[in-house]
């Protein structure tokens, strides 16, 4: 879990791209890996809502990047409760490792600017990241979860992503 | 002296059993809508003038059940309640701030 907790801090940013690479994934993943991508994911999120919070000036931005921080944590906590009664210790894997170096490329260039091209580049990738994590719940993460408490909770992430994506269109429409 | 204090046992009382009392004193009812799995359930309810409606929320998230016109903005945090009492006829569409497409109507007959 410290691990865990040192990735979720030094996790910055979001990605640009819209595949995670799942489907690269020779081997179906394990529930510890699937618990390691799904926190991994959620703390990217996080992360690219601090920093449109504190970058953002349009009100209907900072409000869902603030959505976005409130829900993720509410995820992440539930996430992290069912870990620990689980005694699944999550482990870090190739995906979780892609996410990562994607976001990580996405903030470079998202710190780069500024006002509205930020605004529409934050938003723009907050459709794409959220459908590509919600296409990878569909596809690979919930059909690969064993146990079921697990699957349960992907399953409410999976609604509530999907939420967050028709949210993020809808400003996306605000900002043109 | 002793009228008063009787009253203000009578006040007591009525506090105290106010949630036995009050629907039957006033006619008022409340009306449940369960906020759960990023939905409000039922979508539309039916209220008189003085009803309350609650939203309990079943969600490990926050939500709230926000007016479209402003009239009301109930914070509806994770696992827990909140309520309104409606005090005005009319169609009352209202929305959960956090989450935008959620989306219900309170209608209130006089
Ligand atoms: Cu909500």
């Amino acid at each position: 879990m410290n691990t865990l907790k040192r990735l979720g801090i030094g996790l910055a940013g979001l990605m640009l791209t819209t595949t995670l690479g799942l489907a690269a994934e020779a081997t179906k993943p394990t529930d510890p890996e699937i618990a390691h991508i799904a926190y991994t994911a959620d703390n990217i999120d996080i992360q690219a809502a601090e920093h449109a919070v504190k970058v953002s000036k349009n009100k209907a931005v900072q409000d869902f990047a603030r959505d976005m921080i409130r829900d993720h944590e509410a995820v992440n906590k539930q996430a992290l409760a069912l870990l620990a009664k689980l005694k699944v210790e999550p482990k870090d894997n190739a995906t979780s490792q892609a996410l990562v170096n994607q976001a990580d490329a996405t903030q470079a260039h998202l710190a780069t600017l500024k006002g509205a091209a930020f605004d529409k580049a934050y938003v723009d990738n907050e459709v794409a990241y959220h459908h590509a994590v919600n296409t990878a719940l569909e596809t690979t993460l919930i059909p690969a979860a064993q146990n079921a408490e697990l699957k349960d909770l992907l399953t409410t992430g999976l609604q509530i992503f999907k939420g967050h994506e028709d949210h993020a269109r809808m400003v996306a429409g605000e900002l043109k | 002296m002793t009228a008063g204090r009787g009253r203000r046992r009578a006040c007591v009382l009525a506090a105290l059993a106010g949630v036995v009392l009050l629907p039957a004193m006033a006619a008022a009812e409340t009306i449940t809508v369960q906020v759960t799995k990023f939905s409000f359930v039922p979508a539309s309810v039916t209220a008189k003038v003085g009803d309350t409606i609650e939203w309990v929320n079943a969600d490990f998230v926050d939500h709230t059940a926000t007016a479209a016109n402003k009239g009301f903005d109930v914070k509806l945090p994770a696992n827990k309640s909140g309520s309104v009492t409606v005090k005005k006829a009319g169609t009352f569409p209202y929305f959960c701030r956090f989450h935008p497409m959620m989306k219900g109507t309170i209608t209130v007959k006089k």
